[in-house]
């Protein structure tokens, strides 16, 4: 017993630096399972509190910037809307069908209030929680396309998994033809991220647009992610296709959340059909 | 006594706070944040007992983490050098035993200040890139950020060091 002690007294810093190594390696294990939730994230109320004070003063000097983001996205509407009522008028006549109106996505608007690009793996924090009806799993995007997944929430904040980041594996497709690939990134430049698994017969060339594919249960078809910048293709097939972000990825402020209301039904079916 | 703790405490805060909100924002050529918030280790004074700064030390970097969103790997590697700050201290004075409690800093010549601020940088921004690439293929990219990186660290934790802390 006595040597025990004394044992425990010589090497007592020691001990304790490997206590405290190995917590630290359980909180970097468990952070690095994709399928758990972290512990450690900025989604709490603290941390939270603070970038969301920091936040108010640096989003004052982007108001400039964010009132001309949605001016543009007021006119793309507008003449969304305008090409729409173009449609009805020709008809002629009106159908009020309940069924036309589906509502499958529900949007709303969240600000960011801390922002990472230049790690390999980045988290974004948005200043709305469990309390604004967010949970994990839902899409974030902005006007000009596509952000990240929303991975942790507290009542009033949440932590987004940027699509700039390792984990981050988002299904997307060209705009032209319906191949379908998946949107990684490398690490690199925060303005390029790249495409693997598009099928060798797609024709793809310089410059065309992707979207993102309507496979996922998260986001909805169609939303904007980039414009092919180059592809080496060898062996038969595409190894790396680069895509330029239509999103600057540096200076991103105001953000929407994509709720998917059918998202549950397609999973369970989805699940029941591997099982079986 | 109670000045020093006072002392540490404002470090702490000091430090974290311009970590999260000034220096994980700057991006120097666009990529380079550099990690100043471990000059609290090249600063704590050294001490026989060190338990207080271990602990100390893992929970800066657990906070860090918190704002930054990067798992325990400040933690983890800020815990690291504050556990072997010692031995590379007696290592680059090149003595076997060290006169606790006189001990400063400040008194050491510019040279060793830099050799010993660069190892322990060079030691943790290793371990954080590292656990962050968390690729053998990435080797490259692991190193090159853990120079650059460090560079910008080194020359900014000296300058602070000689700028603004006393001199006895």
């Amino acid at each position: 017993m006595r040597q025990i002690i004394y044992f425990i007294k010589k090497f007592r810093y020691f001990l304790l630096f490997i206590v405290l190594e190995t917590l630290a390696f359980i909180v970097i294990v468990q952070d690095r399972s994709y399928h758990q939730s972290k512990f450690v994230n900025s989604a709490n109320a603290i941390t939270g509190g603070f970038y969301n004070k920091a936040n108010s003063v640096s989003a004052f000097f982007h108001l400039k910037k964010d009132n001309q983001l949605l001016s543009e996205e007021n006119a793309r509407l507008k003449n969304l809307l305008e090409a729409r009522e173009n449609k009805f008028v020709l008809d002629s006549f009106t159908v009020k069908d309940t069924s036309e109106y589906f509502q499958k996505y529900d949007y709303s608007t969240a600000k960011i209030i801390n922002n990472n690009f230049t790690k390999r793996n980045n988290f974004l924090t948005i200043n709305k929680g469990a309390k604004h009806g967010l949970a994990p799993d839902l899409g974030v995007i902005n006007s000009k396309g596509i952000i990240g997944v929303i991975k942790n929430v507290s009542s009033n904040y949440a932590n987004v998994l940027s699509i700039l980041n390792t984990d981050s594996k988002i299904n997307v497709r060209l705009k032209n033809s319906n191949h379908f690939g998946t949107l990684i990134w490398d690490g690199k430049d925060y303005n390029i991220t790249q495409i693997i698994d598009i099928p060798r017969q797609a024709v793809v060339k310089a410059g065309d647009t992707i979207i993102t594919g309507g496979k996922s249960a998260i986001f909805p078809e169609g939303i904007a992610v980039g414009v092919v910048k180059d592809f080496k293709y060898e062996q038969n097939k595409y190894q790396i296709i680069n895509i330029v972000l239509f999103n600057d990825m540096s200076a991103i402020g105001e953000v929407q959340i994509v709720k998917n209301l059918y998202k549950d039904e397609q999973i369970t079916l989805e699940q029941s059909v591997v099982n079986e | 006594m109670n000045n020093i703790a006072l002392n540490n405490v404002a470090r702490f805060i000091g430090l974290l706070f311009l970590q999260v909100f000034i220096l994980n924002h700057v991006n120097i050529f666009g990529y380079i944040n550099p990690m100043v918030y471990i000059a609290w280790v090249f600063l704590y004074p050294v001490r026989k007992t060190r338990s207080v700064f271990l602990i100390l030390s893992f929970l800066l970097g657990i906070s860090i983490d918190f704002f930054s969103d990067s798992g325990g790997v400040n933690a983890f590697a800020i815990t690291f050098i504050a556990y072997f700050r010692l031995p590379i201290l007696m290592a680059v004075l090149r003595k076997s035993d060290l006169d606790y409690g006189q001990f400063n800093l400040k008194t050491l010549s510019a040279n060793k200040i830099i050799l010993f601020i660069a190892i322990l940088t060079f030691i943790h921004h290793f371990i954080v890139f590292s656990v962050e690439y968390f690729s053998f293929s990435e080797l490259l990219n692991i190193v090159s950020r853990t120079v650059f990186t460090g560079i910008f660290t080194i020359l900014i934790s000296f300058l602070g060091i000689t700028l603004f802390t006393k001199k006895k």
